[in-house]
């Protein structure tokens, strides 16, 4: 196969699908390619846009892109959907919302579906965003599929994490509650035309509030209302997410933070490895198997078991 | 469900007609058929489809049309791809097609046809005997 990452890093924008393809197959080849990118990145805004299903995450995204592409910025888009945990195919549908970015040779939006991956997030999606990072984007937005309460994983992978309500969707308790309302850089109360969006930047309002005298916190959430259909308060979106940006570079956080995330990928990447590695010689010989049918006629225990194989592979620690 | 190839489909709506029914209804037959499907709505013009192909490198292009634009439209696409570097994407067409226009069309480089009363898994077996070999 050619070189792939040259061509990317020459700005070939073909070459950046296939390699994000190759990303989200796991193709051994991938590894090589994501190499051989990784000293162009580390320059890209990494944005994130969380929320429930229906708050018009998609839609906002394509308003922040037209509010990005007017101040010069190139802009790539993983946008994430769910995979049936059924039959593993999915319906990527966040794409009709980003229609006024096409044609626009500097968006490159990628569709991607989680595969199994429970966070929010496809498990290869924080490789992607490097892919578009060294391939010279100056931001990339990551939407996350229409979230529930508990799933925070765009919180490690982005930047600056915008989460996204709309009105009538729960009373004030939900607003209190822990998991993704904890995780917001910035509220964004969309659909504010409708009735109830008052209320709920309130209660949004009194939650940040009740956080800073819970917590040590020298950020502030703001709580910022749009109507993305009809483009309304975006740019005040666009300034209070520079605000961020500037409030991590400033105080050095964001050096801090994207060290933490580089701590945890390498860690992730490690433990992947070193257990893909053991678990084929374990499972590779029939003794597996046999083990199993001890477990089951409760001959042994799987605790113990464990330990005991564990022993044989590293005797040492043992 | 990681680790695995993924047959990926754009599904589109050339021309100006509002009737997204049939195309609806195949984004999710082939979303159950697993399938990855992006569907990128109605008013597409073949730029667009053909730059979300690039994109979302994308293994099949699903074209649907009722209002009779196929014969430029469909074409069309296939041209565009062919510019892209993107001749290996397979191009399959539905909707209102006369029989007649059919030859011209897969003449064209679309692959095939699929008027109304088309069983929905002979669809989804055609495409998936394209991609089993590789």
């Amino acid at each position: 196969m050619e070189d792939l990452a040259a061509e990317v890093l020459q700005g070939s924008v073909r070459a950046m699908a296939r390699i994000i393809t190759l990303v989200e197959n796991q193709d051994p080849r991938a590894f090589e390619f994501l190499g051989s990118i990784y000293p162009h990145t580390g320059r890209a805004y990494v944005l994130g846009i969380t929320g429930s299903p229906g708050t018009g995450k998609s839609t906002l995204t394509d308003k922040i892109i037209s509010v990005l592409r007017r101040q010069g910025h190139t802009v790539g888009v993983v946008a994430v959907d769910p995979s049936s945990p059924f039959t593993g195919g999915a319906l990527l549908g966040d794409r009709i919302r980003m229609q006024r970015a096409a044609g626009d040779p500097d968006v490159f939006i990628r569709s991607m579906a989680t595969r199994g991956n429970l966070g929010g997030l496809a498990r290869t999606t924080a490789d992607v965003i490097k892919i578009m990072d060294g391939f010279g984007k100056d931001w990339v937005i990551v939407e996350t599929v229409g979230v529930g309460q508990d799933e925070v994983e765009i919180a490690k992978t982005a930047d600056t994490t915008v989460v996204v309500l709309a009105p009538g969707l729960g009373d004030t308790v939900q607003s209190m509650k822990a998991g993704v309302m904890e995780i917001a850089d910035l509220y964004v109360i969309n659909k504010a035309d409708r009735s109830g969006a008052d209320s709920l930047v309130t209660e949004v309002r009194v939650r940040v509030e009740q956080d800073s005298h819970i917590k040590e916190a020298d950020w502030q959430a703001p709580v910022l209302k749009t109507v993305a259909v009809e483009d309304q308060g975006t740019e005040p979106l666009l300034e209070a997410i520079e605000n961020h940006r500037s409030f991590l570079e400033k105080s050095g956080r964001l050096e801090k933070v994207r060290r933490e995330k580089t701590r945890q990928e390498t860690l992730s990447l490690l433990t992947e490895e070193i257990s893909c590695n053991i678990l084929e010689k374990i499972l590779g010989d029939g003794q597996f198997d046999d083990l199993i049918d001890d477990i089951v006629a409760h001959r042994k225990d799987p605790y113990t078991s464990v330990k005991e194989i564990v022993g044989t592979i590293f005797p040492e620690e043992q | 469900m990681t680790g695995k190839k993924r047959i990926k489909v754009i599904m589109a709506k050339p021309g100006l007609d509002g009737h997204d029914r049939g195309a609806k209804l195949l984004a999710r037959v082939f979303a159950e058929a697993g399938m990855e499907v992006v569907y990128t709505g109605l008013r597409q013009t073949p730029e667009m489809i053909v730059e979300a192909a690039l994109q979302e490198d994308a293994d099949v292009v699903g074209l649907s049309s009722l209002s009779g634009v196929h014969n430029y439209f469909f074409p069309r696409v296939v041209e565009l791809l062919k510019e892209n570097g993107l001749e290996e994407v397979l191009v399959v067409g539905g909707g209102i097609i006369p029989d007649e226009d059919v030859p011209g069309l897969k003449d064209a480089g679309v692959a095939a046809i699929f008027g109304p009363g088309t069983k929905t898994e002979d669809i989804v077996t055609f495409i998936q005997e394209k991609f089993s070999s590789n």
